[in-house]
């Protein structure tokens, strides 16, 4: 450990140059990382927007905030840009980047060039959506389902698909590095089941993008051919088939939703392990269930299409198998309620983002076997119950485990800590304004206000109402970390090199690491969440 | 890709971790080159099923004798791509630069057949969208199955353009002689897109011209 004063003059990645050159042209992995932070932080906000947009419409019965036409373009945009250019990024290209490479004792992504082009893909798709955005945007909804997006929309459909197009090889590259490294880069010692579990979820991710984007990038293709060139593909005129494009389409987009909640699944298991001062229960299965979800995700796309008027039995086969994925997504929801088992827990902010995912995944996982359930989903689908359901998952879920990692890695990636009063405030701003915004649409879904309307019977207004007040809320939880976080970026506390006393080779290295990451390759002789052997004896020097 | 100016990229340890990645790369890559031709197969194949007639009739528009003489082209390419690999092994730069020419001289062979059809399917009306003329009752069937004929083959040929430009920046390496035989893997690795890119020929041809065809 460097004394105080040579850590104040350290070289590190963040100051070893300046200029924007050094950061347009960087092939660290650490530099990639906080480029993707920043782009998709504005996507964040972008689509926040509209959400506010949204709400604010729903905050009467009557349409009278805006025409139906431009709410249209508004759910259709916020779940754009909400999806495609941050759910599906966010933890892999921000805390994947930045942390893959130090779990595991490297010095890189195998491939820091194809890292990099990897966000400049990113932005090149995001700038042609934004382009078509601000050109007049895109009223499909985010499904594009055709013949309407092929044929009928007089919207940007083309260039909002070739945006998508564009940022799937984004996606397509990150996960091919990541599966590389994972399998060639790993430091001497450390095994596959010494792996860190972000690693596995993050390794599972990887899988789905690199299998499941490819064919929503030809899908769109087929889309955008069938609209600019007027041949038929999807045109029932022809006797093409609607149908097939939901197939295509729901083969990539439900294997996505995965995409979008397995890093946070690898997230969370660091934060209880080390806010539990345990070692996770059943490392094994936790990280099998990572995989057994991004397999078993490939197999269930039809419960998208219960009413679509595919075959029952097609029905009855999808509904059995959504039932499968609960079991490895409730594995890890006992395995982390059965670490905090006798742990010593301590409530730091991003314990209480790893918390309140579990209570929010147990919920929107639970309301999906009741989608899952053919008959119940009939009564539900194209309600607010599934847009309930699914931002408990993607909302609850994924950006509670975003915002819990940012806060866990903040003094690794900044080398400052947060302000810890402001962070719990904020976790619980968060938490209190996410339900209730999103725990009364469950009820509107149920007692059957349908999605994607802009006006709506009056005896609905009181808990739409409550969900625009909710919404309210809910910003303010999200602008509070962006102010804060920014904030401590010139005054917050210097980061000791493990703030947290956690196990995992990224606490190894100085805050912020050296652009090597390592001086010397680390040997690992030890397990992943070695936290009761660390209470018991100071360990011996890690680095061979 | 690695690093040109010299041959071990800092991030690896030794050469042998570098080759192993960036082959496992390329396996991965042509994975998702896989999924990507995989949905224009599922649709074709759908649309198949339900008109197994009109497609009959479709397919026997194409010219099934320029469809076998450019299968053949192409698969003497992959010939010539696998023996520029083993020259590269071998280490001999003048044989490498030469099978690389032959396979891009092979390529732009069937690029160019392939254009020939396209124009013939053109002066026969046969090209989707308003001008599209077929005879009979299953003429907007028939234009479905030309739809995945030109989005098919012209993402094999936009592959095959690619490769080229890969070939191309291949033979530029090894004059400037930066291959040697301890040194060659992105020749090989191009080879295995290359090859990947005949083999999409190879199922394209009979779900394409030879559908119907008994």
């Amino acid at each position: 450990m460097s004394s105080e004063t040579i850590r104040l003059y350290r070289e590190h990645y963040l100051n070893c140059s300046y200029g924007v050159r050094s950061w347009l042209l960087t092939k660290d992995h650490k530099r990639i990382a906080l480029l993707f932070l920043i782009s998709i932080t504005l996507f964040f906000f972008l689509g926040g927007a509209f959400a506010v947009l949204i709400r604010l419409e729903l905050l009467t019965p009557q349409g009278d905030l805006v025409e139906s036409e431009t709410y249209n373009k508004l759910f259709t945009m916020h779940g754009i840009i909400m999806i495609f250019f941050f759910l599906i990024p966010s933890i892999p290209t921000v805390l994947g980047n930045f942390l893959l490479p130090m779990m595991i004792g490297a010095r890189d992504l195998a491939f820091p060039r194809l890292n990099l082009l990897s966000w400049y893909i990113f932005s090149l798709g995001g700038l042609f959506t934004l382009g078509a955005v601000i050109s007049g945007g895109v009223d499909t909804g985010w499904t594009f389902y055709t013949p309407y997006s092929s044929t009928y929309a007089n919207t940007h459909v083309i260039a909002t698909a070739v945006g998508i197009f564009i940022t799937g090889f984004s996606s397509i590259l990150t996960g091919l590095n990541f599966i590389v490294t994972t399998h060639k880069m790993r430091a001497p010692g450390l095994t596959w089941f010494r792996l860190p579990l972000f690693v596995w979820s993050n390794y599972a991710t990887a899988l789905i993008m690199v299998l499941g984007t490819p064919v929503i990038a030809i899908t769109l293709l087929l889309v955008g051919i069938e609209r600019g060139f007027h041949v038929g593909i999807f045109d029932p005129k022809l006797g093409g088939d609607p149908l097939l494009f939901q197939h295509l389409f729901w083969f990539y987009s439900h294997p996505a939703v995965y995409i979008m909640i397995l890093p946070g699944m690898g997230v969370i298991s660091e934060l209880v392990t080390c806010f539990s001062r345990k070692r996770i229960f059943g490392y094994e299965f936790v990280a099998f269930a990572s995989l057994a979800i991004a397999v078993l995700g490939f197999l269930v796309w039809g419960h998208h299409m219960f009413v679509s008027g595919q075959s029952p039995y097609a029905g009855m086969i999808f509904s059995f198998l959504s039932f499968l994925v609960a079991i490895p997504s409730a594995v890890k929801v006992f395995n982390w309620t059965a670490t905090l088992y006798k742990g010593s827990i301590s409530f730091d902010a991003p314990m209480l983002y790893a918390l309140g995912f579990i209570g929010l995944f147990t919920v929107g996982g639970l309301t999906g076997l009741f989608l899952a359930t053919l008959a119940v989903d009939v009564h539900v689908t194209d309600t607010y119950f599934v847009v309930a359901h699914f931002h408990y998952i993607m909302v609850g879920g994924m950006v509670m485990a975003y915002l819990g990692g940012i806060h866990f890695w903040w003094p690794k990636i900044s080398g400052k800590l947060y302000p810890e009063t402001w962070a719990r405030f904020a976790a619980l701003v968060v938490f209190v304004g996410f339900n209730l915004t999103f725990f009364p649409q469950f009820i509107l879904g149920y007692l059957g206000m349908p999605r994607r309307y802009h006006a709506y019977p009056p005896e609905f207004q009181v808990l739409n109402v409550m969900s625009t007040a909710g919404a309210s809320i809910l910003a303010v939880g999200y602008l509070l970390p962006m102010a804060y976080l920014v904030w401590s970026m010139r005054y917050g506390k210097a980061a000791t090199d493990n703030p947290w006393d956690a196990t995992g080779l990224e606490w190894q290295t100085p805050s912020p690491p050296p652009t090597e990451n390592f001086a010397d390759t680390p040997v690992v002789t030890w397990e992943a969440y070695d936290y009761g052997a660390k209470e018991d004896k100071e360990k011996e020097p890690q680095v061979a | 890709m690695p690093d040109h100016s010299t041959a071990l990229a800092h991030q690896f340890d030794d050469l042998e971790q570098q080759h192993e990645s960036v082959s496992l790369g390329m396996w991965i890559f042509l994975a998702t080159e896989i999924m990507f031709f995989g949905g224009m197969f599922l649709g074709y194949s759908v649309y198949r099923g339900i008109y197994p007639a009109a497609y009959g009739e479709a397919s026997r528009h194409l010219d099934v004798v320029l469809g076998a003489v450019n299968t053949g082209v192409l698969l003497s390419s992959s010939l010539t791509m696998a023996l520029a690999v083993q020259a590269a092994q071998l280490g001999g730069r003048r044989t490498l630069v030469l099978f690389l020419i032959a396979t891009i001289a092979l390529g732009s062979v069937f690029l160019g057949i392939k254009g020939l059809e396209y124009y013939h399917k053109y002066e026969e009306q046969l090209i989707p969208g308003s001008n599209f003329h077929f005879d009979g009752p299953n003429a907007g069937h028939a234009q479905l199955f030309f739809s995945f004929y030109f989005v098919m083959t012209g993402m094999h040929a936009l592959h095959m353009i690619v490769g080229i430009g890969v070939m191309v920046v291949l033979i530029l390496l090894t004059l400037k002689g930066r291959f040697s035989a301890g040194y060659h893997f992105p020749v090989e690795i191009s080879g295995l897109y290359w090859h990947f890119v005949d083999i999409v020929w190879v199922f394209l041809f009979p779900l394409l011209y030879l559908v119907d065809r008994s």
